[in-house]
C-alpha cells in the first residue's frame, strides 16, 4: 500500500527492537475475548485508477451546475470560486496543519485567521469575530446558549422566518438544557412580526435572520430597539453574507451577536457541508463566546506575532465550566472565505452584490409580468417567493427534464403556502437563463 | 548524528491583507452585467464593509507566503498525540474536488442526488463494519459535534424508558471535550480515577455507578496510548445499573480491524474522518464526526436518515424519536468522500495493517526513547506513548523547552502537558505513515536535545530560534486582547 512506508525489514527490525514475535505479539495486551476472530469485510482495496472511476460515477450522477440551472438557494449559494482561491486553499502547509498549538510554526493559519476575525468584523459591523464555527446552524444554537448564559434567562425567541433547519438544530442544542423557545409568527409582508415583544421581559435573545428565509430583508434597526427595552440580547442571523456588500450590516443596527453561514465566500456547496460559521459579538462579551480566538501579540524580539488565546473559555481548560465544547472548528473553510474576500476586495463585493440583486430584481419582474404573485412585499436581495399556484408540480417535474430548478417549494414547512416556491438567482445566471424560465412557467 | 532537517531558509515578511492594495484593484472576475440596474430602496443600503482591494497577484503572493511559516504534515513529521497526523492521500482530494459534488445543492430532489446518498449510505456500512455497530449517522461534524450527538442519544434513550439520569462518569485522563459535550447535555460528570496501571478499574467505576448515572464515556485506547483491559467488565457493571456505554473513538487508529467496539461492550462510539480516516485537519477542521451506535439507540439518531428502497436512495425524517439535528444538512460531505476513498483504497487489510503500524511504530519510539525521556507508564503502548520531563527537572529544563528545540531541528512537536493525569506530559503519535528513517531521525534527534538540556540548557530556553518568530507573549494576548485590525 503506497502510503504505507515499512517494508518487511523494517517491519522485522522494529519488531526485534521492541521484543515482539509478530504483529500480533504487539496487541498482547488487549484481551482475547476483546479482539475480533474474522477480518473485516470490506470491499477489496481499489487502485488509484479504479477509485476514480468509481467516484467519476457518482460525481456524474449528480445534477449541478452549467448542465442544470438551479435557481434555488435557501441556504446554500453558487457562486463563482476563483481559480487562485482553490489553488491557494490547496497549499498543503494550510491544509495538512493541524489547530495552531505551536503558534511559532504556525503563523501562516495564525495570522490568516487573525485577517479573517477582521475581515467578519468589517463585515458585520461587529467588534470581535471568532475563528469559526461548524456551520449557520450550529453558530445560531450557540449564540442562544451564550445570550443565555450573559443575561441568565432560559427564554429566547426566534423568528419563524429563520432557516426552518437552522430552528431544527437551535431545538436539538437547547433541548437538553431546560430553555423555552417561542417562535415568532411573520406579517403579511414577509418580514418578522415582533408586536409579541412587548409582553415578554424574561428573553434571554431574539434571534432574526435578515435576509430571512423567504428573501425578504427585516427591519433590524426597529427590532433591535424593541429587544433591546425588555432587556433581551439580540442575534442577527444570515444565510447569504453577500448581501452586506449592498445592504447596512447588522452591527449598525443594534445587534449584539451576528451569526450565519459563509457558505457563499468562496466554499463550494459540497452537498450542504462543510460550510462555515461565522460568529461575531460586541467586545464586552467576548469572554461568554464560544470558539477559537486568535491575538496580536510580539515574540521574544519584539516582532509581532500571532497566538490562540482567551483559551479559558474553552473545554481543554475548562473541561465540563467551558463556554461551549466546540474544539475543531472550520478553519480551512474560514481561510477559503478570508481569501475570497480579499479577492473581490471592497469595491468588488459591492458591484457582485449589486449584480445579484439587479439579476434577482430582474427575474422577479419578469414572473410578476408573467401573471404569478410575488406575496410578500418586502424588499429582497438575491432570493423572493413567488406564487406559482397548487398546479405547479407538473410543471416543475417538467421543467427538471429539461434541466431546470425552479426554486424550492414552501410546503414542507410552511404547509399553508401552499403553491409558493423560493426562488434564487446569483451572478452565475444569466439573462438567457431567466428569460428561459419565465417563458416555461408561463406555457 | 545526521544533518538536522531544520535549517534557516530565506522566508519572506508579508503584512496584512489592509496594509496592501490600492482602491480599484481586484482579484476578482466580475460576471458581465446583462441586466440593468433595479432601484434599491435606500433604508436598506449600507456603505459596503470596508475590504482592501487588491489584484490577483497581491493576493496570490500574500497567502503563498504566510503558507511558507507554516508546517504541515506534507512539510514532515508531526507527532501530535491524540490528533492521527497521518499523511493524507492526495487522490481523496481530487475526488473531493469532482464537480458534481462540489457543485451539489443539498436541498435538490432526491432523484438528483443519488450519487451522493450512494457513496454517505456505502460510507455508513462501512464504518458500522470497522466499529461492530448497527447504524451510523454522519452528519456531526467534528469529534466534540459527535460527542454531543453520542451524549443526546444517550439522553433521549432514558427519557424514553421514563427516567431522568443527571449524571456521566468520564476518566480523568478524557479529552475535555468529554466533560464539556456532557455538561452541554445537562449531565454532571463524575471523574473517575485511572489507576496504577493507568487504566480504569472495574472496582473505581463499581463504586460510583448508580441509578442517576446515564453511562461513561470511554476513550480506548485512552489517551496515555493504553488499551482498557477492564472495558468488558466496565461496561457489564455499567449495563447493570442501566446505563449505557460511550466510546470516543479519537484513538481508533490503534485497532481498526483488531478490535470492534460494538462487540465489547460500547453502545454509541464516535469517529473522527479528519484523524483515523486521513481527511486533512485544515489547520483546525473542517472535521467529520460520524456516530455509531447499537439497534438500541437507532430509533433516536438524528434526522434524516439515508435508507435504501429498491435500488433508490431516500432521506427520512420519519423518525418520531429522533434527537433532531445537528447541522443545517447532512454534515460535512466534502470530508466524507475523502473518508470514503480511504477506506475504499486501504480495503480491510490495508486497514488493519495501518493500525499495526501505527502501534509498531508508537512501541519503537517507547522503547528507543525510554532510557533518555522518563516513561511515567512503562508498559506496551498502544499507537501513541507519553513521557514526561520528570528526567531533566535537575536542568529546571521542560517539556515546552524540548517540545520547541524539536522545532529547531524540523519536527513539529508532540502534544504536550496533556493527559493531564501526567505531569508535564508528552504525546507523541507517529501515526503508521512515517518510515523507519524519518523515525530514527525523530529518536535521535530527541536524545540530542536531551543531552542539550544537560550540557546547555539555555539553548532549550532559548529555543525555537529557526522558525518566523520566537516564543510570544501569550500572557500580553490573553490581558490586553487584540483580535481584530
Amino acid at each position: 500500500m503506497r502510503y504505507l512506508p515499512h517494508t518487511e525489514e523494517d517491519v522485522s527490525s522494529m519488531l526485534q527492537a521492541v521484543g515482539a514475535e509478530d504483529m500480533d505479539d504487539l496487541f498482547s495486551m488487549i484481551p482475547v475475548k476483546c479482539k475480533m476472530k474474522d477480518s473485516l469485510n470490506l470491499p477489496a482495496p481499489l487502485t488509484e485508477w479504479e477509485l476514480n472511476a468509481v467516484m467519476d460515477g457518482f460525481s456524474k450522477s449528480m445534477a449541478v451546475s452549467p448542465a442544470y440551472k438551479i435557481f434555488m438557494g435557501a441556504g446554500s449559494y453558487n457562486h463563482y470560486i476563483p481559480e487562485s482561491v482553490s489553488y491557494l486553499l490547496g497549499r498543503s502547509e494550510f491544509s495538512t496543519a493541524y489547530t495552531p498549538y505551536q503558534p511559532e510554526i504556525s503563523q501562516g493559519t495564525l495570522q490568516a485567521m487573525y485577517e479573517y476575525q477582521t475581515l467578519v468584523t468589517r463585515l458585520l459591523g461587529m467588534e470581535v469575530a471568532n475563528a469559526s464555527m461548524y456551520d449557520g446552524a450550529s453558530a445560531l444554537a450557540e449564540a442562544l446558549l451564550m445570550a443565555a448564559r450573559i443575561t441568565k434567562r432560559k427564554k429566547v425567541a426566534i423568528s419563524e422566518l429563520i432557516h426552518p433547519h437552522y430552528r431544527e438544530v437551535v431545538r436539538t442544542y437547547l433541548e437538553p438544557g431546560d430553555y423555552e423557545i417561542v417562535e415568532l409568527p411573520r406579517l403579511e409582508n414577509g418580514r418578522t412580526d415582533i408586536s409579541d415583544l412587548a409582553s415578554m421581559d424574561d428573553l434571554a435573545a431574539v434571534a432574526i435572520q435578515s435576509p430571512n428565509f423567504f428573501g425578504c430583508i427585516e427591519d433590524l434597526q426597529a427590532a433591535g430597539e424593541t429587544i433591546h427595552e425588555g432587556g433581551a440580547l439580540f442575534i442577527a442571523s444570515f444565510t447569504e453574507p453577500l448581501a452586506y456588500g449592498l445592504l447596512k450590516n447588522p452591527g449598525c443596527q443594534g445587534a449584539d451577536i451576528i451569526c450565519g453561514e459563509g457558505q457563499s465566500f468562496g466554499i463550494p456547496q459540497s452537498f450542504g457541508g462543510p460550510g462555515l460559521g461565522m460568529f461575531a459579538c460586541r467586545m464586552k462579551h467576548v469572554r461568554d463566546m464560544p470558539g477559537r480566538l486568535v491575538g496580536k501579540t510580539t515574540d521574544l524580539d519584539g516582532k509581532p506575532g500571532f497566538v490562540l488565546t482567551l483559551a479559558t473559555r474553552e473545554q481543554h481548560i475548562r473541561r465540563e465550566k467551558a463556554k461551549s465544547n466546540i474544539c475543531t472548528n472550520n478553519s480551512l473553510c474560514a481561510l477559503a472565505s478570508a481569501m475570497y474576500m480579499a479577492s473581490v476586495g471592497g469595491t468588488g463585493i459591492r458591484e457582485l452584490s449589486c449584480l445579484n440583486y439587479d439579476k434577482a430584481e430582474y427575474l422577479k419582474r419578469g414572473l410578476r409580468e408573467a401573471g404569478f404573485g410575488i406575496p410578500f412585499d418586502s424588499p429582497t436581495f438575491n432570493e423572493f417567493v413567488v406564487e406559482f399556484g397548487n398546479n405547479f408540480k407538473d410543471i416543475y417535474n417538467k421543467l427538471i427534464e429539461q434541466h431546470i430548478i425552479a426554486g424550492l417549494s414552501l410546503t414542507p414547512w410552511y404547509p399553508e403556502l401552499s403553491g409558493h416556491y423560493l426562488l434564487c438567482v446569483t451572478e452565475t445566471m444569466d439573462r438567457e437563463d431567466m428569460d428561459t424560465l419565465i417563458k416555461e412557467v408561463r406555457s | 548524528m545526521k544533518e538536522p532537517q531544520g535549517i534557516s531558509g530565506l522566508k519572506l515578511n508579508e503584512p496584512l491583507l489592509w496594509e496592501k492594495g490600492n482602491k480599484g484593484r481586484r482579484g476578482f472576475s466580475m460576471p458581465r452585467r446583462d441586466v440593468v440596474p433595479s432601484p434599491v430602496d435606500e433604508g436598506i443600503t449600507g456603505d459596503g464593509p470596508d475590504f482592501p482591494d487588491l489584484s490577483e497577484v497581491d493576493v496570490v503572493r500574500h497567502y503563498t507566503r504566510l503558507s511558507q511559516w507554516n508546517f504541515g504534515i506534507d512539510t514532515g513529521m508531526y507527532p501530535l498525540g491524540s490528533c492521527t497526523m497521518k499523511y493524507n492521500p492526495k487522490v481523496n482530494e481530487r475526488e473531493a474536488a469532482l464537480p458534481g459534488f462540489t457543485g451539489a445543492h443539498p436541498m435538490l430532489p432526491i432523484e438528483l442526488s443519488q450519487g451522493a446518498l450512494e457513496l454517505m449510505y456505502q460510507l455508513e456500512r462501512y464504518l458500522a463494519e470497522i466499529t461492530g455497530m448497527d447504524a451510523v449517522t454522519l452528519q456531526p461534524t467534528a469529534g466534540a459535534h459527535g460527542e454531543l450527538t453520542g451524549m443526546l442519544l444517550i439522553r433521549a434513550y432514558h427519557k424514553s424508558r421514563g427516567s431522568s439520569r443527571s449524571k456521566i462518569i468520564v476518566p480523568d485522563t478524557a479529552h475535555g471535550t468529554n466533560p464539556a459535550s456532557a455538561s452541554l447535555c445537562g449531565f454532571n460528570s463524575v471523574a473517575v480515577q485511572s489507576n496504577e496501571k493507568g487504566i480504569i478499574s472495574t472496582e473505581a467505576v463499581a463504586s460510583i455507578m448508580d441509578e442517576d448515572t446515564a453511562g461513561i464515556m470511554i476513550t480506548n485506547p485512552n489517551t496515555l496510548g493504553l488499551f482498557e483491559e477492564n472495558v468488558r467488565e466496565v461496561a457489564e457493571i455499567v449495563h447493570s445499573k442501566g446505563g449505557l456505554v460511550y466510546g470516543d473513538g479519537a484513538n481508533m487508529n490503534a485497532v481498526m480491524g483488531i478490535v470492534q467496539m460494538g462487540k465489547i461492550g460500547f453502545d454509541v462510539m464516535h469517529l473522527n474522518l479528519h484523524k483515523t480516516f486521513s481527511t486533512p485537519h485544515g489547520g483546525g477542521g473542517p472535521g467529520s464526526g460520524p456516530v455509531c451506535v447499537k439497534n438500541i439507540l437507532e430509533p433516536f439518531l438524528p434526522v434524516p436518515r439515508i435508507i435504501k428502497e429498491g435500488g433508490r436512495y431516500l432521506l427520512s425524517n420519519d423518525l418520531p424519536e429522533s434527537i433532531g439535528k445537528l447541522q443545517a444538512f447532512y454534515g460535512n460531505f466534502g470530508v466524507m468522500i475523502k473518508a470514503c476513498s480511504y477506506i475504499m483504497s486501504m480495503g480491510g487489510e490495508g486497514l488493519k495493517r495501518a493500525s499495526q503500524l501505527a502501534v509498531l511504530n508508537a512501541n519503537y519510539i517507547k522503547e528507543n526513547l525510554k532510557d533518555s525521556l522518563h516513561l511515567p507508564y512503562d508498559r506496551p503502548c498502544m499507537h501513541e506513548c507519553v513521557f514526561s520531563d520528570k528526567l531533566q527537572e535537575a536542568e529546571k529544563v521542560t517539556t515546552l523547552d524540548m517540545a520547541k528545540r524539536l522545532m529547531d531541528y524540523g519536527f513539529h512537536p508532540p502534544t504536550i502537558y496533556f493527559p493531564l493525569v501526567v505531569h508535564g506530559a508528552m504525546m507523541i503519535e507517529p501515526t503508521e505513515t512515517e518510515s523507519k528513517e524519518d523515525i530514527d531521525h525523530f529518536i535521535e534527534t530527541l536524545k540530542t536535545i536531551v543531552a542539550e538540556a544537560k550540557k546547555d540548557p539555555d539553548l532549550l530556553k532559548r529555543a525555537p530560534t529557526r522558525p518566523k518568530v520566537r516564543r510570544l507573549d501569550e500572557t500580553a494576548a490573553a490581558r490586553k486582547p487584540c483580535l481584530a485590525g
